[in-house]
């Protein structure tokens, strides 16, 4: 739909790639620019490929036809750790060993920066400081990661992403498992590094409300094609969501932010289809 | 205990990260498995003050004294100190691989593979001593393949490693016994004695090829030890910092193989101290990580202690050092379930 407004070159971007799983193909022909300083959130219903589609611009999927470009190469042809000096990201398994504290396991993040006769540079030491402050987890550095409460662990993890230091940063469901509190609590801070950093989030969440919300680019994905993307305000409408998620809904503006809020049909409009129905959902609202 | 690294840096910008702590376990292990080793040399029938074994390694000993201790027993002890090394180190290196403390070599099967190997040279070919280690390299370096290439689906996974070990390891126990079955008394006997782990009348030719082996793996493994530790953080979070994780697991384990099987080539199947060194050592320095160093010294010194205590702790009646091993290390895994299922890990 709404077509890239850039003139210039986006860093990140698929080209008309396949991606599949063994013989499952779960996207064909999917092309996705991510616009260079947004905050790009991609959406969409379970199984539409939207954490594949997080996988292959991480390189972690090799597309089977087509192809990831980062800076102008093919994502798979440059060199492991300077991908990783450039893009980060945040998956959605990860593993705090055993007995690790919160500021070691931050200091990882430093890896790609690393050799085995540079291992921690005075560099290294600050940026470790500075993610453990940006992302409010400093006073915990002397903690083990094991005892944390659900949602500073996943400040921890993005603490040690920031730590890469890398201008692209991409999140696969960070919010997960977390409270509305901590849902809310890593939005903030993702949309902190966005608009203070500069730098460029790619985000894959399941609540299209918080999506509109935080996203300045949303891209809407539907059995592996793109169904739309776009500033939120632009492209989320009623219409969209019906056509991307099956749910009926009426779309108004968020009282607090203005931008789009995403409120189901009641069950009983929802059930039953036609004019009857739409009038109820009309009554409700209003 | 919290972190006690500390970075020693040079004016030209190149860093080394040490931990204190980890540093002092390696060193302390170090100390106590020399020590241990200078008092297994005086062990024996004729036994030497360790004054004069340590006056005698380094060349200044009288000539019946120098026999002993640099024909007879010097070679066996450093047999002892390299098989228990290397056994530490590949038992780290597994247990980090498959993030899991059972997945040692032991529970594997790699030290049944490397039987079956010497099993069939020993009871279809009545093969020589010689023969016998390099069969039972190749059954643990066959073995080791076989696990790698039944656990692999888009990358060997942990637990998978573990499930198809333990799978291995059954079939393998069954071919042991079915050549046991095959052979004769004598040959059985041998076997059984081999199957065991023992260091007796090992000499000079076993010392220079485990220590040509340890010479070239343990400082590969060692350049690797990073991408290693950041693996312990599950596949995506090292992929995403730029470790090729395929690659360095694909290399590790083949060390940790090659180190299991020709440890088991010179010493038998000494049991459970790939299984618990590893763990001892992540115990005493308390560090994440795979420990590597510290597992590798950790098992050289419980070796020698085993050997020694094989040879004294039951009188007159010396004990292969499997023996010994065995029961300590049996009551460890015991112990190791009992905890980890407390945990709720297994």
């Amino acid at each position: 739909m709404s077509k890239n407004r850039r003139s210039t070159v986006n860093r990140l971007s698929a080209e008309n790639v396949t991606l599949a799983y063994d013989q499952r193909v779960i996207a064909e022909q999917l092309s996705v620019e991510i616009p260079d300083n947004s905050f790009t959130v991609i959406v969409g219903p379970n199984a539409c490929g939207k954490s594949t589609l997080l996988r292959a611009l991480s390189r972690m999927l090799k597309p089977s036809t087509g192809r990831v470009l980062l800076d102008g190469q093919v994502i798979q042809s440059m060199p492991a750790k300077k991908v990783a000096r450039t893009l980060g990201l945040l998956p959605q398994s990860s593993i705090a060993p055993d007995g690790i504290t919160v500021g070691d396991l931050v200091g990882r993040g430093r890896y790609p920066h690393q050799g085995i006769l540079r291992q921690w540079s005075t560099e290294d030491e600050r940026v470790v400081q500075e993610s453990m402050r940006q992302t409010g987890v400093a006073e915990l550095a002397d903690r083990y990661v094991d005892e944390l409460s659900g949602g500073q662990r996943q400040r921890v993890w993005i603490a040690m992403a920031l730590a890469q230091q890398t201008p692209l940063l991409l999140l696969d469901e960070p919010t997960t498992f977390l409270d509305i509190q901590h849902q809310i609590d890593v939005l903030d801070l993702c949309a902190e590094l966005h608009e203070e950093q500069g730098r460029t989030l790619v985000a894959v969440l399941h609540d299209l409300n918080h999506a509109a919300r935080y996203a300045t680019h949303l891209i809407a994905l539907r059995q592996g094609r793109v169904v739309a993307e776009g500033a939120p305000k632009d492209i989320v409408t009623a219409g969209l969501v019906e056509e991307v998620f099956g749910l009926r809904c009426q779309v108004i503006d968020d009282p607090e932010t203005g931008t789009p809020l995403v409120v189901p049909a009641a069950r009983k409009a929802r059930v039953g289809a036609g004019a009857g129905a739409e009038k109820t959902v009309a009554t409700e609202a209003s | 205990m919290k972190t006690t690294n500390r970075a020693v840096r040079t004016p030209g910008g190149l860093s080394v990260r040490l931990d204190v702590r980890a540093l002092t376990v390696v060193l302390l292990l170090l100390v106590a498995a020399l020590t241990a080793s200078v008092v297994l040399i005086g062990t024996g029938d004729f036994p030497i003050p360790a004054a004069d074994v340590l006056r005698t390694l380094f060349g200044e000993g009288n000539a019946g004294q120098e026999f002993i201790v640099n024909e007879l027993r010097l070679p066996r002890v450093l047999v002892g100190l390299l098989v228990g090394a290397s056994l530490g180190l590949g038992g780290a290196l597994f247990q980090s691989i498959s993030r899991n403390p059972l997945g040692s070599p032991d529970v594997l099967g790699l030290g049944q593979g490397a039987t079956a190997g010497a099993l069939t040279v020993i009871v279809l070919f009545s093969g020589s001593a010689n023969q016998v280690a390099a069969g039972a390299l190749v059954g643990g370096l066959v073995t080791g393949l076989a696990i790698y290439v039944l656990a692999w689906k888009r990358g060997v996974h942990g637990y998978r490693l573990v499930l198809v070990g333990i799978g291995v390891s059954a079939i393998v126990t069954a071919v042991n016994g079915y050549l046991l079955t095959k052979s004769d008394i004598v040959d059985a006997a041998r076997a059984v004695v081999w199957m065991t782990g023992s260091l007796d009348g090992r000499d000079w030719a076993q010392v220079w090829p485990l220590l040509g082996l340890c010479a070239v793996l343990v400082p590969l493994v060692l350049c690797n030890a990073r991408g290693l530790r950041m693996m312990e953080m599950g596949d995506d979070v090292s992929y995403a910092l730029g470790v090729r994780v395929e690659r360095v697991r694909l290399l590790l384990m083949v060390a940790a193989v090659l180190l299991t099987a020709s440890a088991t080539a010179a010493a038998g199947p000494v049991s459970f101290v790939a299984l618990t060194a590893p763990q001892l050592a992540r115990r005493l320095t308390r560090a994440p990580g795979p420990n590597l160093l510290a597992s590798l010294c950790m098992g050289a010194a419980l070796l020698v202690v085993a050997d020694w205590l094989s040879q004294r702790a039951f009188g007159a009646e010396q004990l292969p050092v499997g023996v010994v091993t065995g029961v300590l290390g049996g009551v460890y895994l015991l112990w190791l379930l009992v905890t980890e299922r407390k945990a709720g890990r297994i």
